[in-house]
């Protein structure tokens, strides 16, 4: 079972959760979303800054377990740089790889493929997924050419 | 003292191994198992006597009423309640309840009037109250807790007001193991004429509990965390507050007349029993009384305790680790320890308590407010029964080491280089 535990906690979801490098606020982010996971009490808030299309700085503030937090600052990571397009495609795979399909072999995943361990821990998927599913929605919301503050909450 | 190694041979469960190591059950404020005398029982029931009950004429019928009339009977002796024209069976204590709010306050309350509570209230016995008081205009008022989980009492004189028409609290915390002393707050609120009801989802499988002693007016608890069967609650109220109530639920069974438009009601209990209530499952809570009766839960008590003590003097001992609630040997704490290892959020530490065989809850344990009131999101916490022993508290605690070994890198690093 030991075994198992450590496809849960990889160690670069170990590293995620202890040093995360995008941990933090971000005073005049466009996008600012948060969400909780009610039953575990996992919360995490997302800043994202927008150029036109593109994803410049992105910050999460949050409290929760090592997975969740793990996935929140490997999430935070690969976001920077990205088109949206390609963030929410991004998201699509990851949501699907998490919840247990077969990962597209086409598609190099690198460090992201640890997240893929929840899969046997049933309970442990939402902890992934949180943050995922928040940027989502966020996303979603998201007007590039706003100029004020936009701030929603992810009801789970 | 109660003989734990000859108790966990009547739980047939407790033999069995999880993730290849022999389970240690520690989350009995949550369910506890249940004893062969309760599994044969709702297979005898099944088996010979299935019927409903209440209205057949016929053998199987009778022998069905008459053994769940007999479980009534046997709650009602069980705490102390002087008949059993006062207990009502329900689904669970969240079910009791909503029960009493609902039949007892919707036409008692209204706007300026105060429900009195604590900030250690489980979800079940504050969510009720707030539908209530959404629907009454009533506001609700709260006990707040000490830094060590405690109940501030001397707020009662303030908070005791002459708009407080009902005191609702719970006898045993389920998150920090705190035993409130309800006869005080008993007393005091009747000073005023106001009713008390008590939560005792915990205190009931873990305390001698004598509801006359206790004063209360409504007690509610529920049978899957006193070794039975789940789907089985209990309500008890004093006889005229039953009386004076509204039904809750309509249909079949509690009714004495019904013409097209109106109805009248059955007499207490059955009242309150609408449609056909949880027979099996009743009938074999039956042997979980007679269980309990049998060790005695005064015996119950002590070894809770003992084994509370020596489990809080282990945990203290583990560095890096932060207990919650009132201390180990205290006199008003029961066997529910919450506890957090160090920067690390209670659900990691569940998972590889898992992955040992260790089962502990970790959470928010239904009462949010009170992790607020602490400060943390979540907590982990062990809870025991009468069939847990010292060793599994070493394997607890064992367990506990891995946990820090796992998430401690540096180690790790060097185990993998």
């Amino acid at each position: 079972m030991i075994d198992q535990l450590d496809e849960l906690y990889r160690e670069v979801i170990l590293d995620h959760f202890k040093n995360s490098s995008h941990h933090g606020v971000l005073p005049g982010a466009q996008v600012n979303v948060d969400g909780t996971n009610p039953l575990c009490g996992d919360e995490v808030t997302f800043h994202l800054k927008l150029d036109g299309d593109r994803i410049g700085q992105v910050r999460f503030e949050g409290k929760g377990c090592a997975i969740s937090q793990a996935a929140s600052s490997m999430l935070a990571q690969q976001l920077e740089g990205k088109t949206v397009a390609q963030a929410r495609a991004l998201i699509e795979t990851m949501k699907a790889l998490m919840q247990g399909e077969a990962p597209d072999a086409a598609v190099d995943l690198g460090d992201l493929e640890a997240l893929a361990g929840v899969r046997k821990f049933p309970v442990r998927v939402k902890c992934a997924a949180l943050s995922w599913n928040v940027v989502e929605q966020g996303l979603a919301q998201a007007r590039p050419d706003a100029t004020a503050t936009q701030h929603s909450t992810v009801k789970r | 003292m109660l003989d734990a190694t000859r108790i966990r041979q009547d739980f047939p469960i407790l033999s069995r191994q999880v993730h290849g190591k022999p389970l240690v059950y520690l989350d009995n404020a949550a369910t506890t198992q249940k004893p062969r005398q309760v599994l044969d029982a709702l297979t005898a029931y099944y088996t010979h006597s299935n019927a409903n009950i209440h209205r057949g004429l016929h053998t199987l019928s009778e022998e069905a009423t008459a053994a769940y009339e007999a479980v009534r009977e046997r709650t009602a002796r069980f705490i102390g309640a002087p008949s059993s024209r006062s207990i009502v069976f329900t689904r669970n204590t969240t079910e009791s309840i909503n029960l009493f709010a609902r039949a007892w306050g919707y036409r008692r309350l209204g706007p300026g009037d105060q429900i009195l509570l604590s900030e250690m209230e489980h979800h079940s016995n504050l969510v009720p109250w707030q539908l209530l008081a959404k629907e009454t205009g009533a506001s609700l008022s709260f006990l707040t807790v000490t830094d060590d989980g405690r109940l501030r009492l001397e707020e009662l004189e303030q908070l005791l007001s002459p708009r407080t028409k009902l005191v609702a609290i719970t006898h045993m915390s389920n998150a920090l193991g705190t035993i409130n002393p309800i006869e005080r707050i008993v007393e005091r609120a009747h000073r005023q004429g106001i009713p008390v009801l008590v939560d005792a989802a915990q205190a009931a499988p873990h305390l001698p509990l004598n509801v006359t002693s206790l004063g209360c007016d409504a007690l509610a608890f529920s049978a899957h965390k006193m070794l039975g069967p789940t789907g089985v609650g209990v309500l008890y109220a004093r006889e005229e507050l039953l009386e004076a109530m509204d039904p809750f639920l309509g249909g079949g069974e509690m009714i004495a007349d019904v013409q097209l438009t109106s109805s009248t009601w059955n007499e207490i209990p059955w009242k309150f029993e609408a449609g056909t209530p949880n027979i099996a499952d009743v009938i074999a809570f039956g042997e979980a009384l007679a269980y309990l009766e049998r060790l005695g839960m005064s015996e119950v008590r002590a070894y809770e305790r003992e084994l509370t003590v020596y489990a809080w003097k282990q945990l203290q001992g583990l560095a890096g680790v932060t207990l919650y609630g009132p201390p180990g040997d205290a006199e008003d704490r029961g066997g529910a320890i919450a506890f957090n290892v160090n920067g690390l959020h209670p659900h990691d530490v569940g998972t590889v308590l898992d992955a040992e065989g260790v089962a502990i809850r970790a959470g928010h344990h239904c009462a949010k407010p009170l992790m607020r009131r602490l400060g943390v999101a979540a907590t982990a916490r062990a809870s025991f029964y009468i069939y847990n022993t010292r060793e599994e508290v070493d394997r607890l605690l064992e367990a506990l080491r891995t946990v820090q070994v796992f998430f401690n890198k540096p180690a790790r690093a060097k185990m993998a280089a």
